[in-house]
């Protein structure tokens, strides 16, 4: 069982949680990843780490209340414990000096960004975030990116911050005004690193996006995670989870999280009604 | 007439009392129900108790099977069960799972006539009858200590059947020992791999908790080569490391369509229903989705678990095994294809998938196969299946397992420097299960290759005693 040590709403359904897991932070690097059980049914969800602090123990983590485990991880409060955390997982993005780094965030793909940005920072990159949102409400984040940015661009879909448009818009102009970039990283949803991989792919720009692909073990035994990347299977557990985003069937991967769409709204039905009983037994 | 009067090599084996197939196959319990007291009796008196008993040496552990045999005979369970703890830690589980028409059965004098004693029915028995009616008896352990009076502590990586034999041994012979296991529970294979309905967990359960009154510590959600490395173990001062952690990566077909939404490998499936428990979904929180038409590619004992599972799930109508050589070949015990046969799952032998189909959603819809015959032997011994020209053919399923067995998983191995591995990528062990890198052993499946569970045990009780003496010698 592992402490909920503090919690905090930054946008709507967008929570930040520090989870005391020493064991996480023992060996974390910036793009690893967690995967974490609520409770003792719950099931095994991968998160990214957003910062981690190894002196105390305790990794941080920002995730958007979509589905029934993320819902049931935002009802619990400080003093809490979660059922299970492993990891870290997955290979940690390699740092190195690449020069001028163009760093994507989309929606809560941007607490995965921000180690890495950091880091790259660190290593003597000039790093140019650009984050998206839907709008000005689910902004988040954004005193934490400048700090680890020299730059950061802001884009939100209907114009309620920033650019009006979406993340490539920006990458457009950037590209346009002869900006030099050596990277391009893009983390969040799928269409968004497509979006991005396709518009770098005109101008031959290196991209590695992070895939968030369904898993459960994480350690390369069940292969639920598997990616077409260059016409080859990989699994993002062990073998991402970046990847050239040139090289990502995007179209593969859109349609193997669809899944348990159906499956979620049952379990999400069974939750609502189980907490009405509660709620009314109480 | 009483059995009594009936010589001894006349008498027929006791049959196990079943669940009815009717029933089995709408819950998820135990299929074979065990021996009654009287029914274990009677099966063991059947016994000749040969003066070379063969069992013994088919016994990949060599447990004093006519010994143990001879105390059930007698009523004496409490000796019985004490007999076969000398050998194997794990005797309801082995009583369950192990192969034993292949080790010591097939060794039994009785087989000549084809009426071998049932050694794993009253392996069972003996277990079960001391779980229901002694205290389990937990021995006297003297702590072993270094030259400043701390306690040795030593590393089992996996909770599966290695890694608990090796960690029992090792805490009766007196060292503090720490299980590191990736899962969320302990177990390995026995949890996440072998169904409810062919090992139940609570038998697991048990075994797990006699380990923890041993004073074996379970360190769950770590990942070694992740969480910690091989040189964090050290740098954390234990002195010596079992690898247990099993081969681990799903074998894929290699086909077109295999990444369709409804292709799940063996170990995805098993897990999904095994450890996650989705066949309580929506109670618990992990789906599974299946459909109505299930096949099973492959032909070995994951692939009759993965087939008998899918046929105790809701909505489930049709269930195919599709196995690319004929009935004789199949890998999976007798016992198993019966009881799969039995519960109506479909045979397609001599059959090959070429490739799988889907729907304009992404879904799997139906797998393309090819008819295969037999040629000349290969290099396993078994008949070379050679596909039949024009002889494809369409089976509309909506969802495909492939239970092919498993490969070496990397995840720890290819972080170890110098850690010798062989050219298929398993750990590379000399007799004593000593790897290339000093203080680290390793047994079971990450040495070997897909194998049985007495295998693994036999090996991490090796190993332990081969880490007794590496720190004896060591004067640590």
């Amino acid at each position: 069982m592992y402490e909920i040590m503090g919690k905090k709403e930054l946008a709507k359904d967008i929570k930040f949680m520090a989870v005391k897991a020493p064991h996480i932070t023992y060996n974390a690097k910036a793009g690893n990843f967690i995967v974490i059980i609520v409770d003792e049914k719950g099931e095994r969800i991968p998160l990214t780490i957003y910062d981690w602090d190894q002196e105390k123990g305790i990794v941080y983590i920002v995730f958007m209340e979509v589905g029934t485990s993320t819902k049931k991880l935002g009802q619990l409060n400080k003093g809490d414990y979660l059922y299970a955390i492993a990891g870290p997982f997955g290979n940690s993005f390699h740092i190195e000096k690449y020069g001028n780094v163009v760093i994507i965030g989309g929606g809560v793909g941007t607490p995965a960004i921000f180690p890495i940005a950091r880091e790259l920072k660190k290593a003597g990159n000039k790093v140019i975030s650009i984050v998206g949102f839907r709008t000005k409400e689910l902004l988040i984040l954004k005193n934490e990116m400048e700090t680890v940015s020299d730059n950061v661009l802001i884009a939100t879909n209907d114009g309620t911050f920033g650019k009006k448009g979406l993340v490539t818009d920006i990458l457009q102009d950037l590209i346009n005004k002869g900006e030099k970039i050596d990277l391009v990283i893009a983390i969040g949803p799928v269409v968004m690193m497509k979006a991005v991989s396709d518009l770098t792919k005109k101008y031959n720009l290196k991209t590695i996006v992070s895939l968030n692909a369904m898993m459960i073990d994480a350690t390369g035994m069940c292969g639920v995670c598997r990616v077409s990347v260059g016409g080859e299977t990989k699994f993002s557990c062990v073998d991402g989870p970046d990847f050239d985003g040139h090289l990502v069937d995007f179209d593969e991967l859109m349609i193997r999280l669809s899944a348990y769409k159906d499956k979620e709204e049952e379990s999400l039905h069974y939750c609502r009604l189980n907490k009405k009983i509660k709620d009314e037994l109480k | 007439m009483t059995q009594d009067n009936i010589p001894k090599v006349k008498r027929q084996r006791i049959k196990m009392q079943e669940q009815d197939v009717n029933e089995r196959i709408k819950n998820f319990l135990e299929v074979p129900l065990g021996y009654t007291e009287e029914e274990a009796v009677k099966e063991a008196e059947r016994c000749l108790q040969c003066k070379d008993p063969k069992c013994i040496s088919g016994c990949p552990v060599n447990i004093n099977i006519k010994e143990f045999i001879f105390k059930i005979s007698k009523k004496d369970f409490e000796g019985a069960i004490d007999t076969i703890k000398n050998d194997n830690s794990l005797p309801a589980v082995c009583g369950r799972v192990c192969p034993q028409e292949e080790q010591c059965e097939a060794a039994c004098v009785m087989q000549k006539t084809k009426n071998p004693i049932n050694i794993g029915g009253l392996e069972r028995f003996a277990a079960d009858n001391e779980a229901k009616n002694f205290e389990i008896k937990i021995p006297v352990i003297e702590k072993k200590l270094d030259k400043n009076g701390n306690p040795i502590k030593i590393a089992i990586i996996g909770s599966g059947p290695a890694g608990l034999t090796c960690a029992g041994d090792l805490a009766k012979k007196g060292y503090e020992t720490v299980i590191y296991e990736a899962l969320h529970i302990p177990g390995g294979v026995l949890v996440y791999g072998i169904p409810e309905f062919r090992l139940p967990k609570i038998i697991v359960n048990r075994e797990v908790e006699y380990l923890k009154k041993l004073g074996v510590r379970f360190e769950l959600n770590c990942v070694i080569g992740k969480t910690f490395t091989i040189d964090d173990l050290f740098k954390m001062e234990y002195k010596a490391i079992f690898i247990g952690v099993g081969a681990g990566t799903p074998v894929f077909l290699g086909i077109p369509g295999e990444n369709l939404k409804g292709v799940y490998s063996a170990n995805e499936f098993l897990t999904r229903v095994n450890a996650m428990k989705a066949f309580l979904f929506p109670e618990y929180d992990t789906p599974v989705k299946l459909g109505e038409k299930v096949a099973i590619i492959g032909a070995g004992n994951v692939a009759m678990d993965a087939a008998r599972w899918a046929r105790r799930l809701k909505g489930i109508k049709e269930v195919h095994i599709i196995y690319r050589r004929s009935e004789s070949e199949m890998p999976a015990r007798i016992e198993e294809i019966k009881r799969a046969k039995e519960e109506g799952i479909i045979f397609n032998l001599l059959t090959n998938p070429v490739e799988i189909i889907g729907n304009q959603h992404g879904w799997v819809k139906a797998i393309k196969c090819i008819k295969m015959e037999l040629g000349e032997p290969d290099s396993s011994g078994r008949r070379r299946p050679i596909p039949i020209k024009g002889s494809e053919f369409i089976i509309e399923v909506d969802t495909v397992i492939p239970a092919l067995g498993t490969k070496a998983n990397k995840l720890l191995t290819s972080d170890v420097k110098n850690l010798k591995l062989n050219k298929w990528g398993y750990i590379e062990v000399d007799e004593n299960c000593a790897t290339s890198i000093p203080g680290v052993f390793a047994g079971g499946d990450i040495t070997t290759g897909s194998a049985t569970v007495i295998a693994a045990m036999g090996a991490a009780r090796r190993a332990a005693n081969a880490i007794d003496q590496y720190i004896k010698d060591k004067e640590i």
